[in-house]
């Protein structure tokens, strides 16, 4: 069902007019030695049988999962309108606004979304969107080289080991052949925050990370940090959740004079999980830093007659004008979840987003309350912390172990800690959203028990 | 109106979180619109029909497939059992979302003919990053780091130098022919010691196919460096012949191009890489492998290492591997066929319509391009003037100004899934704004004069920077 | 006809030799017919010490942006401040207000092959 409309009399038609006798003689540019005519895939079978085959895989998933995992991807409500929205046919199959006159809705769309984000973390300017978080933080790094003008040839990052471990390995992948150096901060195992690093750190450093909320939810102590970075010279990258933002300071008022630039993931802002993606990064910055700043950006102009409308500005940074001295080689920016992302931050509002960020602050902390009666389970660090919280599981069980026979109740634990953190033995990252229920609370509790005393 | 237009609700006054310290909370309001849902619901669904699109518009933007994607590979890859999975879900609990990454990745390496696939760049360019990391850490692990350059042709997307630059290579530039071939004797002077790859998209950005693919690709090897393919331009290709055999060692492939899923305004996309066998242990992490009937995600121990922070763009994968499981083997290569068909008969009107086709003797593949230079000489008229002009016959104008070795171009791309009756009435559009520029040329210059908008002033855009509300 | 008491370098700069080795840099007003409107330019660092032909200035104008090469290696000890808000000088009086930069010269051989305006008219002439 490849969504042809020509019929025989079409093709023979076409063929006709172009002067040649069959389809196989539009193909004779290419040289018969490198010829196939096979692609070896199975046949093509119609919208209904493809629907029952696809539906019989999509049924080897587990179906109403109950979810305790977060680490930078949350399960939170989509509202209905959300996605009946975005999946209008206008704003599902448009591309690139490049003809402006033919995309104002996308182009407004994504004015609305840079203004949107821009309000959550205080920045001045905002881009349209990058691939995730955790490029958007890589990008960042780069970003940051590019802008430290005082610490001109300085090599180095400092990354927290509290940051998320997968974004520490993207921006590992990303900047691996720039010469620069990553060097970590180790994190209290006291608090669960991160050390503070002492002014002999600050050498030959361009950029510091901070987290907040820290891959383990807790909170940084984001004024001291970002003072420290400022008073050597250092360009500060703030990390955070989009959502965590309308009850937390927001990066600009950090310390004295705020986040340099700030990326983070907005999943949570109507995206569904989906294994992993399409997710939605964002990048914001301080204005005198716009022309380093990677990515697409809309501006607001008028027409001849003085109308409003919206372009793509400051292209000149871009790919597709300056090839490889571009301030990224990105191309798109994720138009559909960045719009899925307006829409939702425009249902909930100013009341709607407090309401949710405080839903997920006491849910977590309810969670985190039942658990710490659970006699398996001690609460590791009592920092404050946002949506996730770090557990370690009596050493008559590994996590492994109780992870899998959990799964087997369609309950997904959390996430295990001790790959990334050798330290963390038996810890678990668990996370409680706005979903996440007091039974769903108790039921986890009580598989736990269960699945020990039954294992051990 | 934007949307903090409207009449805003008073916000209510929660009650601080008592536990939250005051040095960690926020004091004063975010600045989110504060709206009922039916007046988001009207100012979204307003906004979104100024837009052009693929459901309601012919699209023929050249390099970007807009080809029609079928309703239900959306409605399919939102099923619950899809969209709810966190990437941490143990595999056990996932099965279904595992097989189909897999079965994709068979899917790929088949189309492509090449050894092995990683789905994880999350688009074309993540894609070309990946690939010149790989290029990078092969050449590394041989002790043959003097190889510090990639060619790339003048003709290529720009993508392709950034992305060579972000992988910490040169880029070494060489020029296109006049008839649209690469000039052989200029990368054969290119190449030296330091070669490690040349980036390449075949069909070309010219839309034509390159005649001595395989004496550039002997030429490539015999230097000890590799080939990369730019699959942008898959569509044209499908099931006559493949990068494998034309001699490339990596690829990626777009899958908002060639298999359907949807631009969704610029994105998402997903970029896909495969490689020749001795590249496979460089791969971006994770690839799906099957044993014992399960699915697993696997790391390679020499991985160039991760891309985003779980698994790419998963809900784009589902939607591609549903397009192909819809058109299947002779569907897929019915695709290519009929894109290529459509492109030559669009190319043949408009030329027998009298406009300037490049090369128009050559056969083209799935697009080609004109030049309105002559029109520009003799009535002052763009083809910038042109793009805007069709607007005003609610079509969406093909690519202008790409590549920039033909001067006042548009690349024309009509896809398989346009009907003659709509290639037709392009032509007669054309002609007819061709007949207006000797006639009329303010009516094209002063277009769009149907839309709501006349043209935009980009240099107040750029200069009063206005980038939010 | 561009000014003959300057001179010039294929990348479409004018250099003015001053006294004490030293030299004002900016660009032609074909160049800035070439990039249109200019929105934004971003200016050496004072101090820096560059050699000819590193790009040491981005020009940006709506459409594209374009690198100004050093003409002549030497140290920057001056640059056009008033054009971080003004880019536009650069079209609008691209031989005078327009300056971008100034250099004090440390290889005076460098300043042989540049070339003289009638040269440079030439060659944009060919263009």
């Amino acid at each position: 069902m490849p969504y042809i409309c020509h019929n025989k009399d079409d093709i023979t038609q076409m063929l006709d007019d172009i002067g040649i006798k069959s389809i196989d003689d539009l193909f004779t540019n290419i040289p018969a030695e490198i010829r196939c005519d096979n692609l070896n895939i199975d046949s093509g079978k119609d919208e209904m049988q493809t629907s029952l085959y696809i539906k019989n895989i999509a049924a080897k998933n587990a179906s109403n999962i109950k979810n305790f995992a977060g680490g930078g991807a949350y399960h939170h409500y989509i509202p209905s309108a959300v996605w009946q929205i975005a999946s209008r046919g206008e704003f599902y199959t448009s591309y690139t606004p490049y003809q402006a006159e033919c995309s104002q809705g996308t182009l407004q769309t994504i004015y609305e979304f840079q203004s949107m984000i821009c309000a959550l973390t205080a920045m001045d300017v905002s881009n349209a969107s990058l691939y995730d978080g955790a490029s958007a933080t890589a990008e960042a790094v780069l970003m940051a080289k590019r802008i430290n003008k005082k610490n001109k040839n300085s090599k180095k990052v400092l990354i927290p080991q509290a940051l998320n471990p997968a974004y520490i390995n993207v921006i590992k992948t990303t900047i691996q052949n720039q010469g620069f150096e990553i060097e970590l901060l180790n994190y209290n195992e006291k608090t669960g925050t991160t050390i503070s690093p002492q002014d002999n750190q600050a050498d030959d450093v361009f950029a510091l990370i901070i987290p907040q909320p820290n891959y383990f939810g807790n909170l940084e102590d984001i004024d001291n940090l970002t003072n420290w970075a400022h008073q050597n010279n250092i360009i500060v990258i703030a990390v955070v959740n989009p959502i965590s933002l309308a009850i937390l300071k927001p990066p600009a008022k950090w310390g004295e004079s705020g986040a340099d630039i700030t990326t983070g993931e907005a999943q949570s802002l109507g995206v569904p999980l989906s294994s992993g993606g399409p997710y939605l990064g964002f990048l914001a910055c301080k204005k005198e830093f716009i022309r380093q700043m990677p990515g697409r950006i809309v501006g607001q102009t008028t027409d001849e007659y003085g109308k409003i409308g919206y372009v793509l500005t400051l292209q000149a940074r871009e790919q597709h004008i300056r090839r490889s001295k571009a301030t990224s080689n990105i191309c798109t920016n994720q138009g559909l979840m960045a719009t899925a992302a307006t829409i939702f931050l425009s249902l909930l509002g100013e009341d709607g987003m407090i309401k949710l960020a405080q839903q997920n602050w006491q849910q977590s902390h309810q969670l985190q309350q039942i658990l710490q009666q659970n006699k398996y389970i001690k609460i590791l660090w009592n920092a404050p912390f946002f949506n996730e919280f770090v557990i370690q599981i009596d050493d008559v069980i590994t996590v492994d172990d109780l992870i899998k026979s959990v799964s087997n109740h369609n309950i997904v634990m959390g996430i295990k800690l001790e790959n990334n953190y050798p330290n963390l033995k038996n810890c678990l990252l668990i996370t409680a959203t706005e979903m996440t229920t007091c039974d769903d609370m108790r039921i986890l509790s009580d598989t736990i028990n269960e699945n020990i005393k039954t294992l051990c | 109106m934007l949307i903090n237009q409207y009449h805003q609700n008073q916000p209510i006054k929660y009650p601080k979180i008592k536990d939250l310290p005051r040095q960690y909370a926020r004091d004063g309001v975010i600045g989110l619109p504060n709206i009922s849902e039916p007046q988001v619901v009207r100012h979204y669904t307003r906004l979104s029909v100024k837009n052009f699109s693929i459901d309601g518009n012919f699209y023929p933007l050249g390099s970007c497939t807009m080809k029609y994607n079928p309703k239900v590979c959306h409605s399919l890859a939102s099923l619950p059992e899809f969209a709810d999975i966190h990437p941490q879900t143990p595999e056990n609990l996932s099965q279904g979302t595992l097989e189909i990454l897999y079965n994709l990745q068979e899917d790929l390496k088949q189309i492509t003919n090449m050894d092995a696939v990683s789905l994880a760049p999350a688009a074309g360019s993540q894609g070309e990053l990946a690939g010149c990391l790989i290029i990078k850490k092969y050449f590394a692990d041989k002790n043959e780091t003097i190889r510090t350059q990639i060619i790339i042709p003048d003709a290529a997307h720009g993508t392709n130098p950034a992305s060579a630059k972000m992988a910490g290579f040169d880029v070494i530039q060489i020029p296109t022919c006049e008839n649209g071939d690469l000039k052989l004797d200029d990368l054969k002077q290119a190449i030296s010691e330091k070669t490690a790859a040349i980036m390449l998209t075949n069909p070309s950005t010219l839309g034509l196919f390159e005649p001595n693919i395989i004496e550039i690709s002997k030429t490539i090897h015999a230097a000890g460096a590799l080939l990369y393919y730019d699959g942008a331009n898959l569509n044209a290709i499908m099931g006559k012949t493949n990068p494998a055999i034309m001699g490339f060692d990596i690829i990626h492939t777009n899958l908002h191009k060639t298999f359907a899923t949807p631009h969704g305004g610029g994105g998402p996309g997903a970029g896909p890489i495969a490689v020749c066998a001795k590249l496979k242990d460089y791969l971006p992490n994770p690839v799906i492998i099957k044993k014992d009937g399960e699915y697993h995600k696997a790391d390679n121990k020499n991985s160039i290492g991760k891309l985003t922070a779980n698994f790419g763009n998963v809900g784009v994968l589902i939607r591609a591997y549903i397009y192909i499981k819809l058109c299947g083997n002779e569907g897929l290569k019915r695709v290519s066929e009929i894109a290529v068909l459509n492109a030559n008969y669009l190319k043949t009107k408009l030329e027998q319509a009298g406009f300037d086709i490049f090369q128009p003797k050559k056969l083209c593949s799935h697009e080609f391009i004109i030049s309105f230079n002559k029109l520009k000489k003799e009535t002052g008229v763009t083809a910038f003037d042109i793009a805007k002009r069709l607007l005003d016959y609610n079509i969406h104008p093909p690519t202008v100004y790409f590549p920039s070795l033909v001067p006042e171009c548009f690349l024309i791309e009509p896809t398989e899934t346009e009907s003659k009756q709509e290639l037709d009435n392009f032509v007669e559009i054309m002609i007819k704004i061709n007949e207006e520029a000797q006639n009329n040329p303010d009516l094209l210059k002063n277009a769009p004069n149907n839309l709501k908008l006349k043209r935009l002033d980009e240099l107040k855009a750029a200069k009063e920077l206005n980038l939010r509300f | 006809m561009v000014p003959t008491d300057l001179l010039y370098n294929k990348s479409h700069e004018w250099i003015q030799i001053n006294d004490n080795d030293e030299a004002t840099i900016g660009i032609s007003h074909h160049a800035a017919e070439l990039l249109g409107d200019i929105v934004f330019i971003e200016l050496p660092s004072l101090d820096d010490e560059v050699k000819i032909e590193d790009d040491i200035a981005v020009i940006e104008s709506v459409k594209t942006a374009s690198d100004l090469y050093a003409p002549l290696s030497g140290k920057i000890i001056a640059v056009n401040q008033k054009l971080e808000d003004n880019p536009e000088t650069i079209n609008e009086d691209p031989y005078g207000e327009g300056w971008i930069m100034k250099i004090k010269i440390n290889n005076k051989d460098e300043v042989d092959d540049l070339l003289k305006s009638a040269e440079y008219q030439a060659s944009i002439e060919e263009d």
